[in-house]
């Protein structure tokens, strides 16, 4: 058996196998796992915003779904990963609070999060394998670099292999 | 308009919304208090500016459950803010609320919820009252949401709001003791020019 590597928040770690990575507490934010199953290289991001474009203060790389795709993605790759062979799985996005009127924007980020990430990976030609996104609670992941399988814990619902 | 960023106002007047924070916190004590009828003393709250991607372990570990209360700040500030404590705080404080046995600890039901929702409301009112009474600025709360769930999931709402902006987040800490201690957070998020608005109705250049 492989480490578990933490991946924090608004961060991102490439891992080989037998070595996996979890984000703990997903939220609003997305988790987005990329696999090579040939050379079984594994990735986690852990995004808070959808957009860096849309904001100024937008340097650091793993906060947004755009940029931290796209530097996971080039870390697989520099890591040995075979281009055409990574496929994803997402989870994350969800609404934590029902909060209504003017604070709208703040509180649909779990959602913008999901269609942004998904934008990005089909960008990238990156194939979608399976997400589990929305609602409102949080998750924690895991995904395992020996067959790429994504585990998700919730409170007080049983965990989810997708 | 100004010129700083946010986390340069941030670090610029901590020591003002640090006061803010202060008495905020303790007009919030002093409601909790008469509504319970509990004896109360609060310790000097911890106000921390704390980098957006390390919010999530502020306040214990990531997995641990706790409860979040949130509401809107709408009129002369835009904005939301958030109370949260921890499983034993709430429970403590529902069951001196419904007057039950203080060891009782099933699963919060619906009655129990709206009653968090209640004390959140409360809590949080008596805190922007406070901020009100100083800036002269009118704030005006909306209703109160509620979660229980993971740490690091509650606070990815803040770490995503203060993350638009900049790269720091303000958390006010509150210890209240009566025999019991009830620990609790409070964060205020401003939006758009909020802030300045705050600080120049204190009387401050921006």
């Amino acid at each position: 058996m492989g480490q578990m590597i933490k991946v924090g928040m608004a961060d991102l770690k490439v891992c080989k196998a037998p070595d996996n990575l979890t984000t703990i507490g997903l939220g609003s934010c997305i988790g987005i796992a990329l696999y090579d199953p040939s050379t079984k290289i594994t990735g986690l991001a852990h995004i808070m915003l959808p957009d860096s474009t849309a904001i100024r203060n937008n340097s650091h790389i793993a906060k947004f779904a755009d940029t931290g795709i796209q530097k996971l993605f080039d870390d697989m790759i520099k890591a040995g990963a075979n281009k055409a062979r990574i496929v994803a799985k997402i989870a994350g996005g969800a609404k934590m609070f029902e909060l209504a009127g003017g604070n709208a924007t703040a509180i649909n980020v779990g959602e913008r999060n999901a269609i942004a990430s998904k934008a990005k990976l089909k960008q990238l030609g990156i194939k979608l394998l399976a997400e589990d996104t929305g609602l409102n609670y949080g998750r924690t992941v895991e995904i395992y670099s020996e067959d790429g399988s994504f585990l998700i814990k919730s409170v007080g619902k049983p965990e989810k292999k997708i | 308009m100004s010129e700083m960023s946010f986390d340069e106002i941030n670090e610029k007047y901590f020591d003002v919304l640090k006061e803010i924070g202060n008495i905020g916190a303790g007009n919030a004590t002093t409601a909790i208090a008469n509504m319970l009828n509990l004896r109360m003393d609060m310790s000097v709250p911890n106000v921390e500016l704390m980098e957006v991607e390390s919010i999530g372990t502020a306040i214990g570990s990531e997995e641990q459950i706790v409860v979040g209360i949130m509401l809107g700040v709408e009129t002369d500030i835009n904005g939301s803010m958030m109370y949260l404590m921890d499983i034993p705080s709430a429970h403590h404080l529902v069951n001196r609320l419904m007057m039950r046995d203080p060891e009782y600890n099933e699963d919060f039901d619906e009655m129990d919820l709206s009653a968090l929702k209640e004390i959140g409301n409360i809590i949080s009112s008596a805190y922007l009252s406070a901020l009100s009474g100083l800036t002269k600025l009118t704030i005006t709360p909306t209703v109160p949401y509620i979660s229980i769930d993971m740490a690091a999931a509650i606070l990815s709402v803040p770490a995503i709001q203060f993350g638009m902006v900049g790269d720091k987040a303000l958390l006010i800490n509150t210890k209240i003791g009566d025999d019991m201690g009830i620990n609790g957070y409070f964060i205020l998020m401003p939006e758009g020019d909020s802030y300045e608005k705050i600080l120049v109705s204190l009387g401050l250049p921006v």
